[in-house]
């Protein structure tokens, strides 16, 4: 082959598989693309404040909307906040502090696991250690629920993070007759704290947009209700309903609520980005 | 137990340290008395060895420089001081004095407020503003008096020559400042807890010669009150500061003299090669 012709063929190789690479990424965006388009061209036009302000329409009424759902799923994350962040903030800080030791190794297996169970499966456990005993579906065992799914993510984000802050700052506040409990919370922990909120938020905005475990512990609910020990409503659960019903101003609803569900993530990715922009580096 | 220990070092090469301080005249008795003191230490990494039997007495108020090449077991030292070689896993045999007492009887987090430790790279909090920074160690423990503690950071800014270069910057990240700065930064946060001993770990290894210099005048001014023990790769460094050389090879502390002897006329043939150059 000449140098001219090699040269060619070389050309001809370096486009076919930039062209492949663009494709890849046309198609990871495009459905994306495809997904937010979708959801805006069918719910914005069913988005008013009806949705927003009023309670579910009895069946056969139009209109009506879910105040109580978007509260309920509130409640429901704030539950699962409430379980998840802690024990996943203090299980992530033992890891991080107890590299070696079979009892690190498997706890920090077994979060890996855990990540991996389907969410329904988490559901079904929250049924069977929260729901039969209380002898009723309850905002506590959705909560539950959730705070389970959220517990490995924040575990692992806050055991990583507190890795990456350099041990010279540990040394340091020790070094300093300083002891190891407030080294690690005014010293470490300040300087992990962009990477562990961003865990916290990722879990958050995961387990907002759960309806699987929620369907058989929160178990929804048409009425207004704050009461933590009876079924709530939650916007998940609502769309499930919704968007599975037989009647045209429903299913627009649905569309709505998943415009409004989106959104939302949309606007806590924003507080989330303006809460981390300024902290100091190392 | 002590007298079993001072009966060993008899038998061993007793540092002639304790010699020299005697020859002072005019000392008392607790000024003659040695600040810290490190009888038959050994130390282990896991099952490595890194320190054997050393015992070296460090005066009060003076400057300390400990070389050796790499490996050679000095930083190990250092860290036995103040119990910080138990943080990265480590194990301690033998004894280290702290005014006569024994410092393994002590919570480390009180024996390191009595003993500080300044870093080979600086290290300032990096969520801490520089006057943050300087009080940390105070604050941390629960001072809370808000003017004190302005007094104490400007106090200790001024006595690291800081003072003018940052009063303007006090609210800025510690972090922003410049390398040599920053180490400064972190002597002053080591003095804020007022501690009688200095443990300096290569402090002027990472910074440009100017910023070196700062930190060398700053030593000499220190001594005056303070007990300093320095580690360092640079001989002329160890030659220009310090009163007394103690010279570690393999774990062992080969010699340990009036700086001015170590490197003029050193006893031990292995200490001549290395101030000499022509090893390590």
């Amino acid at each position: 082959m000449s140098t001219t012709a090699l040269y060619t063929w070389r050309k001809f190789k370096n486009a076919t598989m930039l062209s492949l690479t663009g494709l890849s990424l046309l198609a990871v965006v495009g459905v994306l693309f495809l997904i937010l388009a979708y959801t805006v061209s069918k719910g914005i036009n069913h988005i008013n404040w009806d949705l927003i302000t009023k309670m579910p329409a009895p069946v056969g009424e139009e209109g009506g909307g879910m105040a109580n759902a978007i509260v309920g799923s509130l409640i429901l994350v704030s539950l699962g906040s409430a379980y998840g962040i802690p024990v996943g903030l203090f299980a992530g800080i033992y890891l991080a502090q107890t590299e070696k030791g079979w009892f690190a190794r498997t706890v920090r297996f077994l979060t890996e696991v855990l990540n991996g169970i389907p969410s329904i499966v988490i559901g079904v456990v929250a049924f069977i250690v929260v729901v039969l005993p209380m002898k009723r579906f309850s905002a506590l065992a959705g909560g539950f629920a959730l705070g389970i799914l959220m517990i490995p993510l924040i575990t692992r984000t806050t055991e990583e993070m507190i890795r990456l802050v350099p041990s010279s700052f540990r040394e340091a506040g020790l070094a300093l007759g300083i002891p190891r409990w407030k080294t690690m919370m005014f010293v470490i922990l300040p300087a992990a704290f962009k990477g562990i909120f961003t865990g916290i938020f990722l879990s958050i905005a995961r387990v907002i947009g759960e309806t699987a475990p929620l369907l058989f512990t929160a178990l929804g609910n048409r009425f207004w209700s704050t009461q933590l020990d009876q079924p709530i409503a939650s916007m998940t659960v609502f769309i499930y309903d919704y968007a599975r019903a037989p009647f045209d101003d429903w299913n627009q609803q649905a569309w709505a609520a998943s415009f409004i569900l989106i959104m939302l993530v949309f606007v806590l990715n924003i507080i989330f980005r303006f809460v981390t922009r300024k902290t100091y580096t190392a | 137990m002590y007298d079993i220990m001072q009966q060993s070092l008899k038998e061993n090469d007793i540092p002639r340290i304790q010699e020299t301080l005697e020859s002072v005249s005019g000392a008392t008795d607790a000024a003659r008395a040695p600040r810290m003191e490190a009888l038959g230490l050994n130390a282990w990494y896991g099952k490595t060895q890194a320190l054997f039997n050393v015992t070296l007495s460090i005066p009060r108020n003076k400057v300390l420089a400990i070389i050796g090449p790499s490996g050679c077991g000095k930083s190990t030292f250092l860290r036995s001081l103040n119990r910080m070689h138990e943080e990265v896993g480590g194990s301690i045999g033998g004894s280290i004095l702290l005014d006569g007492e024994d410092i393994m009887d002590r919570d480390p987090v009180f024996l390191r407020r009595k003993v500080g430790m300044v870093f080979q790279k600086p290290n300032p909090f990096p969520t801490m503003t520089v006057a943050q920074n300087v009080v940390a160690g105070l604050k941390l423990n629960g001072m809370r008096d808000r003017k004190e503690l302005a007094r104490i950071a400007e106090e200790n800014l001024k006595r690291v020559a800081l003072w003018d270069e940052v009063k303007d910057v006090l609210h800025k990240p510690g972090s922003s400042l410049s390398g040599g700065q920053q180490q400064r930064l972190c002597i002053a946060r080591t003095l804020a807890v007022e501690p009688e001993v200095i443990l300096m770990d290569e402090p002027a290894s990472a910074l440009d010669p100017i910023s070196t210099m700062k930190i060398e005048e700053l030593i000499d001014e220190l001594k005056k009150k303070y007990t300093i023990v320095i580690v360092t790769h640079n001989m002329q460094q160890a030659a220009r500061i310090s009163d007394f050389t103690a010279f570690f090879y393999m774990g062992k502390l080969i010699e340990v003299d009036k700086t001015a002897k170590i490197f003029t006329k050193p006893t031990h043939r292995q200490t001549e090669d290395y101030v000499t150059g022509s090893f390590g």
